[in-house]
């Protein structure tokens, strides 16, 4: 079972690298990427210096082309796979049918990985992706309950990998369009959901304002923190009750499923954030290698450290964690 | 121009679901959609419902096409779209790459919905050599965005082989989730709904905290707080749009689809009601309205 961890720059990929991620997935500075924020990502060069850092310590080196190529600029994504061949990339993942198409046609010896963004749930999806575009490996949408994960682990030829820690996107993901109903701006137009740019923050009488695009999506009392202005997790009133109507500002963390996710097979367990910090990133991989180790030594013996617990939850959105929907009752 | 009647999104009763399609089959609609597409606990009606409804409007005239599920989660879901996709008479709409496989496997063609993500010229030529007549565009996709994929040779070269289809009217379709928000506004859990969403025929309200509507629950679908409408921009759809669809309201849908004909044909233009917006169209953020001026039509 492999740790995949994120890196939005060098620094990270190193942190990364150190405590002992087996594989770590970056991606371009420019719209071929879901994860677009100022001053983060790489460009050519650093994929090239990311991918040898990665290979000389026996890692290897993904790079995620997951946004939906606009009309206007196919070439980008066309240029985005061929340079990160060129620099060493031993994995792309991506979401675009079309970029799929193309970079199967044109690099078939460079596996590809179908991006969360393509949001396959089910079986058929995934077959059609195989198929096609050779797959070899499926990147698992959060919405999916672990008795899901397990029915197609147990149909479906693909790899599968699923998210293990960090934010919770409680939509199908590649299919919500929240953040361009209020912005414009959608992961799938423009590579980022409630971008930055749109967000301002307000002192008033009644609390903190938090708001996107003008729009008012939360207000915090000051005993309350004050979290990202993500759509989906606002506050907003439904019959009068106001109240997080989608999600209330939690992460996902599944220390505790992984030896299920073992047994069924699943074959990397990815760690989100590439929008994060170096020093949350060496932390949280710190974290993850010490409990894989443990699982991987004696999965019979395996059990969840508090420790652990405690020091992933001190970094997590809100402060608090969720199975999300791997747990049926969250659903 | 071509008008069409999507699938229903909401959960209504039987006999309301009933109701709406006699009088479909009245109507000017030239195509209907007919399925559910939100969530596969909603068993009001089966698939064989679906069928007999499907003969009486193909007997009325209208180009029948049964939609199927956007969120494919478990085998009985793949199941059922299985079933679906083998009824052997209508054609089908695909809201999930899923069930292109199995509708490509068969060698049917299909309709691409609009949760099916085709954002460029060669996504669309990919869908169209695995046997994609009609494409309902992704709903945040603008006017400008539309013209210049068809505007690439290739899909010009292919123009006739597919029909271009626009959420023209409605509650638009943003999100799809695990969780049941609608249950979470009962405090019930999903597998403990009590199919609650049919005391909602038009979904439940959100309102921001200074009171704005800006979502609707259904379900597992969150669908636009405002509802989407283009009556207006039909004239900047000649040459580029084949088909506009109408999403079924509980109110007022074919006082609309009339209005929608009355435009087309005549050039009428219409007054919106309040709260009606357009703004994905227009290449803004889609919960605004942008009114052309009146010189325009």
């Amino acid at each position: 079972m492999e740790l995949l961890c994120p890196a939005g720059s060098l620094h990270a990929l190193k942190a990364a690298l150190k405590e002992g991620a087996d594989a770590v997935y970056v991606g371009l500075r420019n719209k071929t990427n879901a994860r677009r924020f100022a001053g983060l990502n790489l460009d050519f060069d650093g994929i090239k210096a990311a991918a040898d850092e990665a290979h000389r310590q026996d890692r290897r080196l993904y790079v995620a082309i997951n946004t939906f190529a606009h009309p206007s600029d196919w070439h980008q994504w066309q240029r985005a796979v061929d340079d990160s061949v060129r620099a060493g990339a031993d994995v792309l993942i991506i979401a675009d049918l079309a970029v799929l198409g193309y970079a199967a046609e044109t690099y078939p010896q460079v596996p590809r990985h179908l991006s969360v963004q393509a949001s396959a749930t089910n079986a058929a999806a995934i077959d059609f992706y195989r198929r096609l575009y050779g797959v070899s490996r499926v990147v698992l949408p959060r919405v999916l309950s672990m008795q899901q994960v397990t029915a197609l682990a147990q149909t479906v030829d693909a790899e599968l990998e699923v998210f293990a820690f960090g934010s919770l996107c409680i939509m199908a993901e590649g299919r919500c369009y929240l953040s361009s109903y209020l912005t414009g701006e959608s992961p799938n137009n423009s590579g980022a959901c409630s971008p930055a740019q749109f967000v301002r923050w307000e002192e008033s009488d009644k609390g903190l304002h938090s708001r996107l695009n003008g729009y008012l999506i939360d207000s915090f009392q000051e005993h309350e923190t004050a979290g990202y202005p993500t759509l989906c997790k606002g506050r907003f009133t439904v019959d009068d009750h106001s109240y997080h109507v989608l999600e209330e500002p939690t992460s996902l963390n599944t220390l505790g499923l992984l030896p299920e996710l073992y047994q069924q097979g699943i074959k990397s367990v990815k760690i989100e954030g590439r929008q994060r910090s170096p020093a949350y990133v060496r932390q949280v991989t710190r974290i993850w290698r010490a409990a894989l180790d443990r699982l991987l030594a004696d999965p019979e013996a395996y059990a969840v450290e508090a420790e652990w617990q405690r020091a992933l939850s001190t970094l997590s959105e809100g402060s608090q964690t969720t199975l999300g929907a791997y747990h049926r009752s969250w659903r | 121009m071509k008008f069409s009647l999507g699938p229903i999104l909401y959960y209504w009763e039987k006999a309301k679901v009933e109701a709406f399609y006699r009088d479909a089959a009245e109507s000017e609609a030239d195509v209907v959609y007919l399925g559910e597409t939100v969530c596969s606990k909603r068993r009001e009606l089966k698939l064989s419902d679906y069928m007999k409804l499907a003969h009486n409007l193909r007997e009325a005239g209208k180009e029948v096409v049964l939609s199927t599920m956007t969120l494919l989660e478990s085998p009985a879901d793949l199941r059922e779209l299985r079933r679906y996709c083998e009824n052997g008479e209508f054609h089908l709409e695909a809201n999930d790459v899923g069930a292109i496989e199995l509708l490509r496997a068969q060698g049917l063609g299909f309709v691409a919905g609009s949760a099916i993500n085709c954002y460029n010229a060669q996504t669309l030529q990919r869908l169209l050599s695995l046997g994609m007549r009609r494409w309902l565009v992704p709903v945040e996709l603008s006017r400008d965005w539309l013209s210049q994929i068809l505007s690439v040779p290739e899909i010009q070269a292919l123009r006739h082989t597919f029909e271009v289809e626009v959420l023209g009217f409605g509650h638009l379709p943003l999100a799809w989730s695990a969780r049941c928000f609608t249950a979470r506004s009962y405090n019930k859990p999903k597998d403990d709904c009590g199919l609650c969403c049919i005391h909602h025929p038009e979904g439940r309200p959100v309102h921001n905290l200074e009171g704005l509507r800006v979502f609707t629950l259904n379900g597992v679908q969150t669908l636009s707080g405002s509802r989407n409408n283009l009556v207006n921009d039909l004239p900047g759809m000649t040459g580029l749009v084949d088909v506009v669809r109408l999403s079924p309201e509980p109110e007022s849908t074919f006082e609309w689809l009339r209005k929608f004909y009355a435009a087309d044909r005549w050039g009428r233009r219409q007054a919106l009601a309040p709260g009606d917006i357009n703004g994905y169209w227009h290449k803004v953020e889609g919960i605004r309205l942008l009114d052309e001026p009146l010189g325009e039509l």
